[in-house]
């Protein structure tokens, strides 16, 4: 097996899956899962990547389409035979086992016995750090130490993947974000590749190597954490990963990705193409910017700059995040460094640097 | 510091007596139904199992004259007379009457020699020991057996272990020791035996023929499976009697399931389904399946997906997930089922009555005999207190699986 980091393991080629025969939960999705990455499924509910993870786990068969595991399709193989680990959001610890019996349960089946199948279960167990929890009933565990020995039960047969479908999801808030960390500890110390979905992009940034974003049934975007906040392929990408600031205006001109348009106030603002494709002057466009690239400024007149009426400012511990009115248009976010408050009610400018300023239709 | 400690562990004690008080008045309307219509009557049969009141009210005199007897010689003359005087200080005939089944029930006959004596008793008023003795001889000769003494001496107590031994084929001897009835007496074993074996054939065919719907039933969408249990609970809006009526249409030798085997060509003789041990379990399985359906649906429903998706993406063959996690999620529901079902069967009567021939007759068959043909309430109840016994023998049993298992997730 090839452990180029960048070769391919998993490949969807032209994936579509219809429950009822006329919806599609998923549709075209062709997408690569590559050897040894953290690969996460992130969009709004009911967007398809549960769908998706079962149909690589073999619980749902793609309706057209092929998923390819090193090359060869595995349509055929059944879920039991792909040798994939998963956790549920569920965690699906079986009640009648002890800790210990659900880490083994997967050695079991495999046929490994006696004093290798202790080993492995207690090195498992050491690994999600819960040696000595062996004879405890799934019952009598925390949520966290539920979904630690859930873990372990998928990692202990070195599966070739790990599948999670919102594995922190039961969590509270500390204690997902204590498990986001040591679940990236155990991804970079195994080496084993992750496929997770979640619906919190927060989540997803913070974990993965990769995101693959789903809205309705169809891939949006697959890239890199930065690029996916930095250079979202679309509209839906850009709000849905990372906060951002919308402006609704008309495609004026382009020349060479560089792009103009004018707003309803008059304002005319330079920026990047996102997906404009051969889209004609006029055409109604919206230019996205995220909250720590806007600046105030003081040249009213300057090139790509705003005036905004301060609204609100919150403080967010480590910065001020000041809510700024736009004439016709959504309220903007601007994040500031902790000092001085722009006085609320005040008038202000707001600069949107044109590389930074996304226009999208 | 201390004195607010204080106040809240007053507050505590009082709110927590406000909520003791609170779920007395919510109970107690129940608790005074269920006395009435269950705590009180099962007292009063397992009372009625022991209780032997007839010898001990009428002879009191008698059973005192007794006591002194060595049972194996001839009774005294004292007791005659002693007798005699018991007749004649009975208000009514029904006393003698009472009296008079009572002993003839341990001893065929005694009821004539009795009703004889009672209505001859002016004629004893003022006759001695011996004189009487004569007295009651000249009326019947079988006066002097002793084995009718020794019944009223053995009956004279107002408690008495005979029905219940009796109901496990079992009696006292003349000194006292229990020993087995003989053999061509002794029927209730085999009916216990009988009834047991009746209730575990039904609870095992209700269970593999419910498992698997009930299976079903908890993979389908939660409207479509309450549609269906509808039609599992049909068997419940028809009354037993129309029920077994429809089976005899349905089993006899002329009936549907005959012609049709026939009709495809399957056997060349009508099968033998009425009036046998076949009939008597398919029209109880038609009835009790609902009971083992409902808890089995009831605990699958609560067994998420997962646990079997898990099972089989960490290598499990799908029927091995099935067998392995599935099935033991379930045996809380499975013992329910059982229990409910097993205990329900123990007590049938009129299926087995109707559709059952002569040896396919229960345990209740034998209550109804003593109750309502003997008018026999002795044995009737301690018949009803074997039952009784065995379903709770089966509850400690379950009780001990529940819990043993200790299934709390
Ligand atoms: N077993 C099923 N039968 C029919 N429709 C289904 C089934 N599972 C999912 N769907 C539909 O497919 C679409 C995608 O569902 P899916 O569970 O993949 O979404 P998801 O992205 O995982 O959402 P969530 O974040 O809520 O878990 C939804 O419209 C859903 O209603
Ligand atoms: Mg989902």
């Amino acid at each position: 097996m090839a452990s180029d980091p960048s070769s391919v393991l998993v490949r969807f080629a032209g994936v579509a899956k219809t429950y009822d025969g006329t919806t599609f939960a998923v549709r075209d999705l062709d997408l690569d899962v590559r050897h040894g990455e953290f690969l996460t499924l992130l969009g709004p509910s009911g967007s398809g990547k549960t769908t998706t993870l079962m149909m690589l786990a073999g619980f749902e068969a793609p309706s057209t389409g092929d998923i390819l595991l090193d090359g060869r399709s595995i349509r055929a193989t059944p879920a039991h035979r792909r040798n994939f680990g998963m956790v549920f959001q569920s965690y699906a610890l079986f009640p009648h086992l002890s800790v210990g019996d659900n880490v083994a349960y997967p050695l079991n089946v495999r046929g490994v016995s006696g004093q290798e199948r202790r080993d492995r279960v207690a090195r498992a167990l050491a690994m999600v750090r819960l040696e000595g929890y062996q004879t405890r009933r799934p019952s009598q565990l925390s949520g966290g130490q539920q979904q630690r020995v859930a873990l372990a039960r998928a990692l202990v047969f070195e599966p070739t993947l790990v599948l999670m479908d919102e594995p922190l999801g039961a969590l509270d808030k500390q204690l997902r974000e204590h498990m986001q960390i040591e679940l990236k500890a155990l991804h970079r110390q195994l080496g084993i590749t992750f496929v997770y979905v979640t619906h919190d992009q927060g989540e997803a940034l913070t974990l993965s190597d990769r995101v693959a974003v789903f809205q309705d049934g169809a891939l949006q975007q697959v890239a890199p954490v930065d690029r996916l906040y930095e250079a979202p392929a679309n509209r839906f990408v850009a709000g849905f990963v990372g906060d951002a600031t919308f402006l609704e205006g008309r495609l004026v001109s382009r020349h060479s990705g560089a792009v103009e348009l004018e707003l309803p106030g008059g304002w005319r603002l330079r920026g990047v193409d996102g997906d404009l494709g051969d889209a004609p002057p006029g055409t109604d466009v919206v230019a996205v910017v995220r909250p720590e690239r806007i600046a105030f400024t003081s040249e009213p007149a300057g090139e790509n700059a705003l005036s905004a009426t301060v609204e609100d400012v919150i403080y967010f511990g480590d910065h001020l995040r000041a809510r700024c009115a736009i004439d016709g248009q959504a309220v903007a976010t601007v994040k500031v460094p902790l000092g001085p408050r722009p006085p609320v009610g005040g008038a202000v400018s707001l600069h949107l640097p044109a590389e930074h300023l996304r226009i999208y239709r | 510091m201390a004195g607010s400690e204080a106040d809240a562990a007053r507050a505590l004690a009082r709110d927590r007596r406000a909520r003791v008080l609170q779920a007395l008045g919510l109970t107690a309307p129940l608790l005074v139904f269920l006395a009435f219509t269950f705590l009180i009557p099962i007292g009063a049969l397992l009372m009625r199992a022991v209780e032997n009141p007839e010898v001990a009210r009428a002879l009191p005199a008698t059973v005192a004259v007794l006591d002194s007897w060595d049972t194996v010689s001839a009774p005294p003359d004292g007791a005659y007379r002693a007798f005699a005087d018991d007749l004649l200080a009975m208000a009514e005939p029904a006393d003698a009457g009472g009296l008079a089944r009572r002993l003839n029930s341990e001893l065929p006959g005694a009821r004539s020699l009795v009703m004889g004596a009672f209505r001859q008793r002016e004629s004893f008023a003022t006759l001695d020991a011996p004189a009487a003795k004569a007295a009651f001889l000249a009326l019947d000769e079988r006066w002097q057996q002793p084995e009718l003494w020794r019944v009223i001496a053995r009956n004279g107590s107002r408690w008495t272990p005979d029905y219940l031994l009796a109901s496990v084929d079992r009696r006292r001897d003349a000194t006292g020791d229990v020993v087995a009835v003989p053999e061509e007496q002794a029927v209730f074993v085999r009916i216990l035996l009988r009834t047991l074996g009746i209730g575990a054939t039904v609870t095992l065919v209700c269970l593999v023929l419910a498992y698997p719907l009930a299976w079903w039933l908890s993979t389908l969408p939660v409207r479509k499976a309450n549609r269906l249990l509808i039609l599992v609970l049909v068997p419940f809006w028809t009354s037993v009697l129309v029920r077994v009526a429809a089976w005899i249409v349905l089993l006899q030798s002329e009936g549907l399931v005959n012609r049709a085997l026939a009709g495809l060509g399957w056997i060349d003789r009508p099968l033998e389904l009425l009036f046998n041990r076949t009939g008597v379990i398919i029209a109880m399985v038609h009835i009790l399946l609902p009971f083992m359906i409902l808890p089995l649906y009831s605990v699958m429903k609560g067994i998420p997906r997962d646990y079997q998706r898990a099972a089989v993406s960490l290598g499990s063959h799908p029927l091995g997930a099935f067998v392995r996690v599935f099935v033991p999620q379930t045996l809380p529901g499975v013992t329910a089922g059982v229990l409910l079902v097993f205990i329900l069967a123990i007590g049938y009567y009129v299926t087995p009555a109707l559709l059952g021939g002569p040896a396919d007759q229960m345990l209740s068959s034998s209550v109804a005999q003593y109750a309502n043909v003997e008018l026999n309430w002795g044995m009737a109840c301690a018949l009803g207190a074997v039952l009784l016994t065995a379903t709770l023998v089966l509850y400690g049993v379950y009780r001990r699986f529940a819990t043993g298992e200790g299934l709390t997730a």
